[in-house]
């Protein structure tokens, strides 16, 4: 650090305290024994053991689950194949419209995308019959359909990166466009890929607003479960549970973190 | 040789055929469905609303949601209050996020690697679950009312939730994460040499400031800019769990619009304006990102 400022040395303390307090207060919370979730009644883990006995919470954390890691591996299939074609394949007819729809998910308000997938869902509904009924596979169409534009953007960084002469090597070897996609190209992105899986993964878990437009009576989410139950107000047994994904989010960026830093020290 | 050719040339069209012909459904052809149901009247029927040919194959176009949206001052309200409070909420995250994003810009690696770390944490944890933290900060008998109280400073507990300032409050939180990597990232390649040759020419602090470091860091302002606003414009979550019931923003009259009254074609009216309003800020955004992938 060159000049650290005092001002400077304030506003990041002060900056942290802001995106920290509320977090570490939810933590504390969650320890409280009172029913009434901001008076403070004393120690207790009542509400962890109640948040296992609550078959709602581990219903809808099973359909959040599988829908994630549907729609996180479709994504990473889909949205590779968009990266390398963008990257890799030169011109090709269609290509503007194909890089703008690309990105396009990215920027667009949850709301709308929801609002214009559920009209397509009814829509296709009455032309042909499908889907008959909304939820999981319509929750994992749409997360799916964000979700690739992260895991596009994620190759495609990594591609443009990538020094292309191995592929030209392999290709000057005689190797065929196709094995060199699978022999060279896709072993050397697969970091990329694995990453692009792990954020639309978490990006799925953590979708409320796409998947309440798209979701129908039967499917309930783990985001739509808390949101049904925190628009009543703040309650101890969603403090824990809170608290349980503050902690293994940050266990999670944690130990990825220190096995980053391992292998580039 | 030529069979070879011939399945690599289909290997190609498939790996584009299969994500294109995806976004083309899922992606291009919700918007002419929105489109198209936005010219619609509302009916009581399924689905509520009147078919684009009615049954002589007259082509049946009706403006009225449009027309309503226009000379209805609710909405005329309600789109204004929603760019005022995501403009407010971009400024206050760019007010805190450029000096945190300098700061951490300005560490030595390990305690930026920790900052940066911090940064990036909450954006992992539940957008949702964020925003609900908050609900228990500022309830009436919530930790700041308490804490307030406990020292004397209030007799009575002040009004936070169901306000605008909660939700402005709500949205700087949750967004700042987006305001200050594209900061840092702009401001970690920054010259640093450049300010200190400022000032031994004799600039101020101040003045080397707006002259070298503004100007650099521009790109990575308005990024963040962006990245706040457009999502923070069609917000849901946060004015239904912290705004109450008469502060209404756009995203979420758009969703009562659809499931509470029932009004398809008016729901599909009110995405259409927003994304016109979205537009400019939308474009801006990807010319931006598609030059910075260059640039990286």
């Amino acid at each position: 650090m060159r000049r650290r400022s005092r001002f400077l040395l304030t506003v990041l303390s002060f900056g942290y305290a802001f995106l920290y307090i509320p977090l570490i207060s939810v933590v504390f919370y969650s320890f409280n024994k009172s029913s009434l979730a901001t008076v403070w009644g004393g120690f207790s883990m009542r509400w962890y053991g109640e948040l296992f006995r609550n078959e709602q919470v581990l219903e809808a954390l099973g359909l959040s689950l599988q829908i994630a890691a549907t729609s996180a591996t479709f994504a990473t299939i889909l949205g590779t194949m968009a990266g390398l074609a963008l990257v890799r394949f030169g011109r090709f007819r269609g290509r503007t419209l194909f890089s703008g729809m690309i990105v396009s998910p990215l920027v667009m308000p949850e709301v709308i995308t929801g609002l214009s997938l559920l009209l397509l869902f009814v829509s296709l509904q009455q032309l042909i019959g499908w889907p008959g009924q909304r939820g999981f596979s319509t929750i994992t169409i749409a997360h799916t359909t964000f979700a690739m534009a992260y895991v596009a953007v994620v190759v495609q960084s990594r591609l443009t990166a990538m020094d292309e002469s191995l592929e030209e090597a392999a290709m000057d070897l005689g190797c065929k466009p196709m094995r060199v996609v699978f022999d060279i190209t896709l072993p050397l992105i697969f970091p990329a890929m694995i990453s692009g899986w792990l954020l639309a993964f978490t990006l799925s878990l953590d979708d409320l607003v796409i998947a309440s437009f798209v979701s129908g009576p039967g499917a309930t989410t783990l985001p739509m479960y808390i949101f049904s139950k925190v628009k009543l107000g703040v309650t101890p047994d969603i403090n824990a549970l809170a608290s349980l994904i503050i902690l293994i989010v940050s266990v999670g960026l944690l130990l990825s973190w220190a096995a980053i830093r391992k292998r580039r020290p | 040789m030529a069979g070879t050719k011939h399945t690599d040339q289909g290997w190609r069209r498939f790996a584009v055929a299969v994500p294109y012909v995806w976004l083309l459904v899922f992606f291009l052809l919700p918007f002419v469905i929105i489109l198209k149901i936005s010219l619609a009247d509302p009916v009581i029927a399924q689905p509520p609303f009147t078919p684009l040919l009615d049954d002589q194959g007259n082509l049946s176009v009706s403006l009225d949601g449009f027309k309503f949206l226009l000379t209805d001052k609710l909405y005329a309200i309600t789109y204004f209050k929603s760019v005022m409070l995501a403009a407010s909420a971009t400024m206050l995250c760019l007010l805190l996020g450029f000096p945190m994003a300098y700061g951490i810009a300005r560490s030595d690696p390990m305690t930026r690697s920790i900052l940066l770390l911090l940064i990036v944490l909450p954006f992992w944890i539940s957008f949702l679950l964020r925003v609900y933290a908050w609900m228990g900060l500022l309830n009436n008998y919530g930790v700041i009312n308490n804490m307030l109280m406990w020292f004397g400073a209030i007799d009575q507990p002040i009004q936070f939730m169901y306000t605008d300032f909660a939700m402005l409050i709500g949205m700087t939180y949750s967004y700042l994460p987006f305001m200050v990597l594209p900061l840092y990232a702009t401001l970690e390649r920054m010259d640093l040499d450049l300010v200190d040759a400022a000032q031994d020419l004799g600039a101020t602090r101040t003045g080397a400031f707006w002259d070298i470091t503004w100007p650099l860091a521009k790109p990575g302002v308005i990024a963040g800019c962006l990245l706040v606003f457009i999502p923070a414009m069609g917000e849901y979550v946060i004015p239904y769990l912290l705004g109450g019931g008469e502060s209404l923003l756009i995203g979420r009259v758009l969703f009562d619009e659809f499931f509470v009254n029932r009004d398809w074609p008016l729901a599909s009216s009110v995405a259409i304006v927003l994304l016109l309003i979205l537009v400019v800020p939308i474009m801006l955004l990807q010319r931006y990102q598609a030059r910075d992938a260059e640039d990286a």
